[in-house]
């Protein structure tokens, strides 16, 4: 791709990039949010026609139309969220639309050999052509748009954020498909936010900031600190944000023995002025957890004080807060301004606040630009996720759950999470993060429990390796 | 607002091409009259709108319409000392149809667009069944005064628009409104902040419920009893509400907009009679104009949105 340009209505998002991958590369495309990555690769895979430059596959030239002619070019493109259909087989996924037929009909045994053998030749033992999609995980489903990808002869496969959605001991099976992909000769671009996984698959790396391409080197030629200056255009000198230096204070939340149709036997004291990292594979119960604290998914058994909360509103009014993981379903309100999402809370349990109020909330979120006008869909996940936070702190919630709160986000307002979480604790409020991100969670965490099978499984100090994390989350 | 602005313009449009073809079109009087004859129907599009904005369907306006008019006339029986006690009767039965249809739908779990084609259903049956195919009973000249007589030179009908206009604009601003419009956008991550979906969903119903009854009691004074008095009224309100580029699903749209979204209807309706165009043709012109707002704002939406992303 040369000289890649493209504006939407007079916005430019990519400015004269150029982008190339060699056959058998891990090219990473790396960038904050909104600096173009997603455009430039949805360019690459026909979704958006761009309004300059060239893109060659194998020397010749090529202008894509569709997806289709994108795809029967040669390239593949797997989303972040999985475009399966839930309730066909894995053969019927790999061959949607392109079914082999034999006298009309289609020929299902055809079909089900060549998913076996692809399957096979990606080492995929653990499932079949004839198994429902909506019985494999998602590392599973990741294979079969994979297996897909092969079958129509693709030459580049793009990977969006392809390890969002993955546990942990899932990534490295993921390791172990791109390398098979490049071993075939293909190009992989790897577009992620994870920089250990970059420094991990990548051999190459372009950098792109505001549209701009800012760099292409050799993964081998850069370092972490390297990488996230050219991302972000500065320094950030530490990851994260100091420890609290005294003690934390009394106990606002306190479960003994909580739990319900998920959780067994929850022993936990959240703290004012502490961050508890809650760490769990995916289907540990972390995410019920929250859930069960905040009212929403309510444990049936148990001791909670102040109250066990029955309901959400029994939550707030005890003085719970809960960041979701989900944000788009689950977190804001995509068409409203950035002011009503930032309100909600506050209206909903009827505490009015006034906008002066808000609109210094929102600078404290360091929501940036602070535009409480804008509908808050158009806004970066980042900033997003910073609106959302501002929505719980209208109402000044004794502690603050926190589920992924920085899943999705650029390096710059990650940061900005991270400062805030600390600002928060150090104000007094209790504040509870799950993670999948091992770093995150040492780095933040003044301790970490550790949850597996819907029980906690152990708790470690801070300043605990990410093995010793790991070994107590997936032990048997 | 910026959403809300095309739909203006349009009304503004009709209502020249209507002054063109009748000069006294704009003048005091006769733009009163044109406000009369709405008035109901603007009525019933601001009590959709607020069924519609929340996420849901009310099908059931129509026959609640007819089902009020029917019962008005029955138990009023051209008696004087009635009129009050039965208009009061006639709004609390508004409320409870729409609470009906609300429980149903939040708390059963029964789609909204069954449930009210339901009650719909059912209300028409009823009716029916009540009055053998032929209304009975009268209604008083002071129950008729409030659709078809004035205060001064202005139509008590008008007084009324205003007053539901208010009070409309004032529910959209305050808390309600806003909890409201976030159950239609996205009502998980609405009930997540302590919204009460299923309350405010059912307020919705019983919002549109009373004002098919204000609605019914405008339109009996105005064109008398009739079996018929709300015949596809449902259907004119929800395309108004369309029109006014409020979006099914919820979520998105204002009132204002849905009730110039009536005014709209309306003026078209006028313009085709002026025109000596048959009013059997009216079915049809609402059949196109519901497919066409509804594919327009399917085709304009991407584009809104780069847009604004600027």
């Amino acid at each position: 791709m040369t000289g890649i340009g493209k504006s939407f209505l007079g916005v430019r998002v990519l400015d004269g990039v150029d982008l190339e991958a060699a056959a058998g590369e891990v090219h990473a495309v790396v960038g904050e949010n909104g600096a173009g990555k997603s455009t430039l690769m949805k360019i690459l895979a026909g979704v958006h026609a761009p309004d300059e430059g060239t893109i060659e596959i194998d020397g010749r030239s090529v202008a894509f139309g569709h997806p289709i002619e994108a795809q029967r070019a040669g390239v593949a493109i797997i989303y972040q969220e999985l475009t399966l259909l839930p309730e066909r087989t894995v053969a019927e996924n790999v061959f949607l639309g392109r079914e082999p037929v034999r006298r009309g009909l289609v020929d299902r045994a055809a079909m089900e050999s060549a998913t076996g053998e692809l399957l096979s030749s990606l080492g995929e033992e653990s499932f079949g052509p004839r198994d429902l999609v909506r019985r494999l995980s998602v590392a599973q489903q990741q294979v079969v748009e994979i297996a897909k990808a092969l079958s129509l002869n693709a030459r580049i496969v793009v990977m969006d954020e392809p390890t969002a959605a993955l546990a942990d001991h899932e990534v490295g099976l993921l390791y172990t498909l791109v390398r098979r992909l490049t071993e075939r000769g293909i190009a992989v671009l790897y577009v992620s936010h994870r920089l250990r996984e970059i420094f991990d698959l990548a051999h190459r790396i372009t950098v792109l900031k505001d549209g701009a391409r800012v760099a292409t080197a050799e993964a081998s030629s850069l370092d972490v600190a390297t990488l996230i200056r050219l991302m972000v255009g500065r320094e950030l000198d530490s990851y994260y944000p100091p420890r609290a230096a005294d003690p934390p204070g009394e106990v606002m939340v306190s479960v003994r023995g909580g739990g319900n149709a998920r959780l067994r036997g929850i022993d936990l004291d959240l703290r004012a002025g502490e961050i508890v990292g809650v760490a769990g594979l995916q289907g540990s119960g972390r995410t019920e957890l929250a859930k069960a604290l905040f009212g929403a998914e309510p444990f049936t058994t148990g001791e909670m004080t102040p109250c066990r909360p029955r309901s959400v509103r029994e939550g707030i009014a005890a003085g719970i807060g809960l960041v979701t993981e989900d944000r788009k379903a689950e977190g804001i309100l995509p068409h409203q301004r950035v002011r009503d999402n930032a309100l909600l809370v506050a209206r909903a349990i009827r505490r009015s606040a006034g906008t002066p109020a808000i609109e210094r909330l929102l600078r404290r979120v360091r929501l940036n630009p602070p535009r409480p006008a804008q509908e808050i869909r158009l806004l970066s996940g980042g900033n997003q996720q910073k609106v959302v936070l501002a929505k719980w702190m209208t109402v000044a919630p004794r502690v603050l759950l926190l589920d992924e709160p920085t899943r999705g986000v650029d390096v710059g307002a990650k940061a900005a999470i991270h400062e805030l979480m600390r600002e928060l604790a150090r104000d007094g409020m209790a504040v509870l993060m799950i993670s999948s991100e091992l770093p995150e969670l040492i780095g933040m965490s003044d301790r970490i429990v550790v949850m597996r099978d819907g029980g906690i499984a152990g708790e470690l100090p801070s300043g605990s390796t990410e093995e010793s994390v790991m070994r107590l989350a997936a032990a048997s | 607002m910026r959403r809300a602005l095309p739909i203006f313009v349009v009304l503004a449009g009709l209502l020249i091409a209507i002054a063109v073809v009748n000069p006294y079109f704009l003048e005091p009087p006769a733009f009163l009259a044109f406000v009369k004859r709405a008035a109901p129907l603007v009525i019933l599009a601001a009590g959709q709108y607020f069924v519609i904005v929340s996420g849901e369907f009310d099908l059931s306006v129509g026959s609640l319409v007819t089902a009020e008019v029917v019962i008005a006339a029955r138990l009023i029986d051209g008696s004087a000392e009635a009129t009050w006690p039965v208009l009061a009767l006639l709004l609390v039965l508004g409320l409870l149809v729409g609470l009906v249809n609300g429980i149903v739908t939040t708390i059963f779990r029964v789609p909204s667009f069954i449930t009210t084609l339901g009650m719909l259903l059912i209300l028409s049956g009823a009716v029916f069944l009540w009055t053998g195919g032929a209304p009975r009973g009268a209604l008083s000249p002071e129950f008729r005064e409030l659709g078809r007589g004035s205060l001064g030179p202005v139509p008590w009908s008008v007084l009324i628009l205003v007053a539901v206009v208010a009070a409309a604009v004032y529910a959209m601003r305050a808390g309600f409104g806003h909890t409201l419009i976030a159950a239609g956008d996205n009502d998980r991550a609405a009930a997540l902040s302590g919204v009460r979906l299923a309350r405010v969903r059912t307020a919705a119903f019983m919002i549109s419920g009373l004002s098919a009854a204000v609605a019914a009691i405008l339109l009996g004074g105005f064109a008398g009893v009739s079996a018929q008095a709300g015949n596809g009224l449902e259907f004119q309100a929800i395309t108004a509400v369309v029109l006014g580029g409020v979006v099914l699903g919820g979520g998105r749209g204002s009132v204002v907009a849905a009730m110039a979204g009536a005014f709209t209807l309306e003026a078209l309706f006028t313009l085709l009679n002026l025109y000596g165009i048959s009013g059997a043709l009216e079915p049809a012109v609402q059949g196109v104009i519901i497919i066409a707002a509804v594919a327009l704002g399917a085709v304009r939406f991407p584009r809104r949105r780069t847009a604004a992303a600027s």
